[in-house]
């Protein structure tokens, strides 16, 4: 018995030191801003030599691991609410994102106003027809309620209903869901009638981003706030967090980091 | 302990008092403790999952939450469009599944050439190892665009390309045990039935697949079992959406992919929602698994 325990010991003190010596920044989060933190990580371990680790979990497990220190750093893809932070938490802005209304390449459709975006979504408007489009059935396609990208549609377009006096998404329960910006890339780049919402920053030629209220999904309107489905990317930390990762968010918000996140399509704060 | 006591009964006079077999009792020990481990887990996850969903269900009430036709958390916990669209995946898978992999496992224990059992046979274990992501990703990109284009309706992601995506994957299973037990039959049963002058596809179909009947009841439940089970495939291919389906080609909602698309975030009351649909899954699977034994009985005697 004595010698397990003195086994373990061995094991734990070796596995700390090796801990302390890697010195891990641990990110987790929103998966929308997963994408621009591993290519700012991949940066960061060149230029300081730390390894950072990206975890995209979605943005409410995000904000729940900063808060219980399970991850240093949380990602947010959606403004947080003030009941979901604790009084020791500090989110950052460190981009902004606009969410693209993404259609098929074929879909003649080049505007929507932010109203039928909304009808759409709720299912009051079943058919291209009614807003302009040829006469075929839309196949709405949203994302699960752990996104951030949802999260922030919802709030934008207003898509929430009270039932027992507690507010609940109001998009059509018939909607499908795909679990990930990519999965709703595919659906949408694959059905002609589709129409999903995802991130900005991802969207290629695959698909076609519509025009809101006459405005293009362009980084210039966002900035101008013409543009307005569009969302915070906030970092969220405990006061008490390490050294370690404070650095590695001044990096993100020094120029250096601000022009990645430009170049992989987002808006930058500073 | 039987053993002992027969020992103790018979032999003492002919031999002194055997030497404590150490190594016998080590034996029998491990053997226990190896038959406890999945007696354990099961216990252990039974217990977690009670533990866990029973708010949910005192919150929300048992018939609201299992007969409930509206999941909108955090208010509305409904499960039943889910239940719904398990049973009718699941059995689907069966319904096209089942009777293609026994004719294949026919074919293969007795009427395929050798060399082209040679084939069938290796790409049929080959079935059993392709990871389930890979074949929701054919359904994504083969199925789906086949209904829309067969059926002439706007989105394939339905009930129906899971039914199918479900019954390729319950194959393997199904026809390796099949398999088994119609060789493992005495060769006397055919070699009876073509005595009698039966053909040779009359003594299969009432001879040997009758007489092999609880081995393939064994591999249809395991094939059940994996059906209901699937997660990640089925997440690619229905469309996820949690309304209680109109006809197979409407997209759906699982059981198992209501709780892995949204476990990871959700907290409080919702998170025991997700664990009352694991109750109700595993429910599910010993009703399912206990009326399967009950027909294997039954048939047996």
């Amino acid at each position: 018995m004595k010698k397990v325990i003195g086994l373990a010991a061995a094991i734990g003190l070796m596995t700390t030191s090796l801990v302390q010596a890697d010195s891990t920044i641990t990110v987790s989060g929103s998966t929308s801003v997963t994408n621009v933190m591993e290519v700012l990580s991949e940066n960061y371990k060149q230029t300081a030599g730390k390894t950072v680790e990206v975890q995209g979990t979605g943005s409410s497990a995000g904000i729940r691991a900063a808060k219980d220190g399970t991850s240093m750093i949380g990602m947010s893809s959606r403004e947080v609410k003030t009941n979901e932070m604790s009084a020791d938490t500090k989110g950052t802005v460190i981009a902004r994102d606009g969410i693209a209304i993404a259609v098929n390449n074929s879909n003649p459709i080049k505007n929507l106003t932010k109203e039928q975006v909304a009808k759409i979504y709720r299912g009051e408007v079943k058919n291209w027809k009614e807003v302009g489009g040829e006469n075929k059935p839309i196949v709405v396609v949203t994302r699960d309620t752990a996104s951030g990208t949802r999260g922030a549609f919802e709030d934008i377009l207003k898509l929430k209903r009270k039932v027992n006096g507690i507010k609940v998404s109001a998009i059509a329960a018939t909607a499908q869901v795909g679990n990930g910006n990519g999965m709703v890339k595919t659906i949408v780049a694959n059905n002609p009638f589709a129409i999903g919402y995802i991130s900005l920053g991802s969207v290629d030629s695959s698909l076609k981003a519509l025009a809101v209220d006459g405005y293009k999904a362009s980084d210039n309107n966002i900035a101008a706030g013409d543009y307005t489905i569009a969302r915070p990317f906030v970092l969220l930390m405990k006061d008490d967090v390490n050294k370690e990762a404070r650095e590695f968010v001044n990096y993100i918000l020094s120029d250096t980091g601000q022009n990645i996140i430009v170049n992989e399509g987002y808006i930058r704060v500073n | 302990m039987n053993t002992c006591t027969k020992n103790s009964d018979s032999g003492i006079f002919l031999r002194p008092t055997p030497k404590p077999d150490r190594l016998g009792t080590f034996f029998h020990l491990l053997f226990i403790c190896c038959a406890m481990v999945g007696v354990v887990s099961l216990a252990t996850i039974a217990w977690f999952l009670f533990s866990e969903g029973l708010p949910a269900f005192r919150q929300a009430g048992v018939i609201e939450l299992v007969f409930g036709s509206e999941w909108l958390p955090p208010a509305l916990f409904g499960i039943f469009p889910m239940i719904v669209a398990s049973l009718i995946s699941t059995f689907g898978a069966v319904l096209i599944g089942v009777p293609i992999a026994i004719l294949t496992a026919v074919f293969l224990a007795e009427l395929a050439p050798k060399w082209l059992a040679d084939i069938v046979r290796p790409a049929v274990e080959l079935l059993a190892g392709i990871p389930s992501v890979v074949y929701g990703f054919f359904g994504l990109v083969v199925i789906v665009p086949a209904i829309e284009v067969l059926f002439n309706i706007p989105a394939g992601n339905t009930l129906l390309a899971g039914v199918i995506v479900l019954a390729i994957m319950i194959l393997p299973t199904v026809i390796t045990i099949s398999e088994t037990s119609i060789r493992a039959l005495p060769p006397v049963y055919k070699e009876g039935a073509l005595a009698l002058g039966a053909s040779h596809i009359y003594s299969i179909f009432k001879v040997l697949i009758p007489a092999a009947r609880s081995g393939i009841l064994t591999g249809v439940a395991l094939g059940i079992a994996r059906a209901i089970g699937e997660t990640m495939a089925i997440i690619m291919v229905m469309g996820n959406a949690p309304a209680m389906p109109g006809s197979i080609l409407e997209p759906a909602r699982t059981l198992t992919a209501n709780i892995a698309m949204e476990m990871s975030y959700a907290t409080g009351i919702h998170a025991s929602a997700l664990y009352s649909t694991g109750i109700v899954l595993l429910i599910f699977i010993v009703l399912l698994n206990a009326g399967l034994l009950y027909i294997n009985k039954k048939s047996v005697h």
